[in-house]
Parts: structure tokens; sequence; C-alpha cells
């Protein structure tokens, strides 16, 4: 006789029930991973974050949700004969995808290297300061986030705020992110940048055109870092450390296109990736034009 | 001959289509960067009978100092002495200061293949659309193209440690 039945109890089944609902109800009400957040529910939390940054800039600010174009997957060059350490891309990231001015957030690092000792990660100074560059005997080696293809911080995140979008730009969630820096000890580069204190941007340098998953203002208390601007790049243009560059070492594009700079520099000059050995797979490549 | 060649460049581009326009197109470049009034240089040549004498110019140009292999070089194997408007190759054809990077090819060959595809220089635009180039001369000046040295932004501020600021001394 089925209806005899009794290893569910009606109590424990009503219980478990409700619990289930509960917990459904709490996270479906909830924040959301920007990461799995369905388009209609974005474009309402993109306009809360709009209301909320023009509010505290006082200036009219907009969040772009561009998302991915079909068929592209970026990668970067840098061209390490031509680097002359001046660090314009540095502030021109800084301006563009609004870093804390204080306390100080650089995306870009530029390591000065001794020529005798090739690149060695040993004997490098990030804080040269001499009358002019380049320096005798140096060469330079900035150094942002080299959105790996298989990306170590992306592993480690406990919440799933980071992650590699499908043109391999890996973003941050900002709104998701809990601090804890896990992926700051596994990134093998130190690429990423965490606020330690609320960031101040000064008033009128705030870059009023931002994405979600890129330079919109962040809080206190979460990890940044190079996003290839996705900001700009989404909409076709160059990252803005291509621009500035006064020596034009720096060099970007659709790794997918066989037509693209990129595919030329990798088809055509002696590349290099930083830490092939641990297998992170960089979208980054570092040559020599010469 | 140089518009003739251009001619069938231009026949070629429209019989061949856009594989063919890749490798000979006329590529977009913002003006030439002149000094201002100078050009046309014709307003002041025309009226001065050119001396082709290699020699120290004196009285007007002593400013450039040109540094690109002097040695074996001057003012008119580049500039043309009969029609100061315009450069001149190694074969005697004349090229318009908006394509000297013909000119510059010559010897650099490697460095205008490059450039073509986008690798030497720098370039403005769009990554997947319509890119600027600039000319070789926007860069390195033609009479010393070799880089001076530029004065870098300021470091970055180390990391503090508690107590200390920054910009504290750190005793030993």
């Amino acid at each position: 006789m089925s209806s005899d039945r009794t290893d569910l109890p009606r109590r424990k089944f009503v219980s478990c029930a409700a619990a289930a609902a509960a917990g459904w109800l709490l996270t479906s009400c909830g924040p959301k991973r920007l990461y799995d957040v369905p388009r209609e529910r974005l474009s309402g939390l993109i306009a809360d974050m709009e209301r909320r940054y023009t509010e505290e800039f006082g200036t009219t600010v907009a969040v772009a949700d561009t998302q991915a174009m079909p068929g592209v997957h970026f990668a970067y060059a840098l061209d390490l004969s031509r680097c002359v350490g001046c660090r314009r891309c540095v502030y021109a990231c800084v301006e563009e995808n609004n870093q804390s001015r204080d306390p100080q957030i650089h995306w870009i690092r530029v390591q000065a290297m001794e020529k005798d000792k090739g690149i060695d990660f040993a004997h490098t100074d990030p804080y040269y300061d001499p009358e002019t560059v380049p320096e005798e005997g140096h060469f330079y080696v900035p150094v942002a986030c080299q959105q790996c293809d298989n990306p170590p911080c992306v592993k480690v995140c406990p919440t799933g705020a980071t992650w590699k979008e499908p043109d391999g730009i890996v973003v941050i969630d900002y709104d998701w992110c809990i601090g804890c820096r896990f992926c700051m000890a596994a990134c093998p580069y130190g690429a990423r940048r965490f606020n330690w204190a609320e960031p101040t941007i000064p008033a009128g340098e705030l870059n009023p055109q931002t994405h979600y998953l890129g330079n919109r203002p962040r809080p206190r208390g979460v990890v940044e870092k190079c996003t290839f601007c996705i900001q700009r790049t989404r909409e076709g243009r160059y990252p803005a450390c291509v621009e500035v560059c006064p020596v034009g070492a720096r060099k970007f594009g659709n790794l997918l296109d066989p037509d693209s700079e990129i595919r030329y520099i990798i088809e055509h000059k002696r590349i290099v990736v930083l830490k092939e050995e641990l297998n992170t797979v960089p979208n980054f490549f570092y040559f020599y034009g010469t | 001959m140089g518009t003739t060649w251009i001619r069938i460049a231009c026949l070629a581009c429209c019989v061949l289509g856009p594989a063919a326009a890749s490798s000979q197109e006329r590529l977009e470049v913002p003006p030439p960067p002149f000094s201002d009034g100078i050009f046309p240089c014709s307003d002041c040549h025309a009226d001065i009978e050119p001396n082709t004498q290699r020699r120290q110019l004196t009285d007007m140009h002593e400013d450039i100092v040109l540094r690109h292999d002097e040695e074996h070089r001057w003012c008119l194997d580049c500039h043309d002495a009969n029609n100061r408007d315009f450069l001149h190759l190694a074969s005697g054809a004349l090229v318009p200061f908006d394509e000297s990077y013909r000119l510059c090819g010559q010897c650099h060959g490697e460095k205008l293949r490059d450039w073509r595809a986008g690798i030497h220089g720098r370039r403005s635009g769009e990554w997947n659309g319509q890119k600027s180039y600039l000319l070789c001369a926007h860069c390195h000046n033609p009479h010393r193209p070799k880089f001076q040295p530029i004065v870098p932004k300021p470091p970055p501020i180390p990391p503090s440690r508690p107590g200390v600021r920054p910009d504290d001394e750190v005793s030993p």
C-alpha cells in the first residue's frame, strides 16, 4: 500500500519546501552577479549606477554595457626595442580609467631592467627617476594585466566576481568583489590593485564615458586592474595607452583577424610572453620590432 | 613616370579589387609637419637660381642641423633643386611631401614595410576600421631622426608601512 508510506513526514516536507522557497526568494531578490544577470535586469542596474555616479560626481556619467563582438579575441603587443620608459601610458591610463589619485593606483607599472641581465624580474626597478629616459644600459618593460587565457586569478575567486569575457578580457564585478585579494596573490604578474582606502578623483577629472565592467568608479575594498580599455575597445577604438605612446611601442588588435597588426607581429617578429612556464597563456606579447 | 605608376596602380586597384588596393593604396596621412610659413618653398625659391654646389648654408636654413648620414648626404639628395615643392627619389622621380615615406623607404625598406602594416610608428583611429597613419617626419625630424631623450613622468609612490608615510625618510 503506497499510501501508508511514512518515510517523508508531511511536516518535514513542508519545512524543506518552505526553506527552499525562502532561499530562492532571497537569492533572486538580492544583489546579483553582473556575470549572469539577465539583460533586462542589467539595464535597470546600469541606470541605477548612472544615477548614483552622476549624483556623486556632479557630472553626467554614462555607463555602457557594450557586449563582446563575435569573432573577436583581443591581444596586445609591446615593442621592447622601442619603449623608452617615459610613463606616458601610466598616466593616460589613470585618467582614462578613473583610477584613484590618492591613494595612488596605477594599473601599468614600468619596470626598468638592465640590458646586461635581460628580462629578469629579480633585478627590476619601478621607481627609477632620472632626468631623462632612456637611461644608458637600461630597457623598460611596462607590465599590466596580461589577460591570460588560463587566468589563475579567476580560478581562485571565491565569489565568482572575476571572469573571462568571450573577447578575452578578464573583468571584475566591483559589486560582487569581497576584497579578499586571493586574486592578487594568485596573479604571477602583480597586475591587480586593491583599493585600500576610499578612491579619490578630483572634481572635473572623472572620465564620464564608462563601462559597467571597466572604468566605472570603484568603491573602497575592491580589486581592479587593466581591462584593455573595455569602454573604448568594444567600440572599435584603441586603448588609451596605445594612442598616447610617443614612440609607437604599443600595438593592439584582434587575434582572430589574419590581417590584424597583432597577427603580423606574431608571424613576423620575435615575441616573448612573461612567465610562459606557468601556462597562464597571456594575450599580451612583448616583441622586438627591430 | 611617377604619375604613370600611380595611374597603373589605380587601374590595378579598380580591376583587382581590395586585395591589390591594400598594398598600393595611397595612405591617408595628416599634413606634413612644416614650420610655420615655410611651405610652399617656391614662394622664396622661385626667384633664386639653384646652386647645386654642396656647401654649408649661411643665408637661410642655417638652423637645420643635419645628423642623418651627413657625411654622404646634403639637402639636394632629398629636396629637388628644380621643383622646390617636391622631394625626389634616387631615381629622380618627384615625391610630394605628404608621400615622403616613399623617400624614407628607399633606405629604410623594412621600416616602411612595418609602417605599412601598422607595426612601426604610432597609429590612431580604430583597430577594426579606419586607421590614421603618421608620416615618418611627424615623429622623426628628417634632418636629425634619432629620438632625443625625454623627461619621464613621476615614478609611483612606494607602498607605505603602518606609521610610516611614503614620503618620510626611511631611517636605516
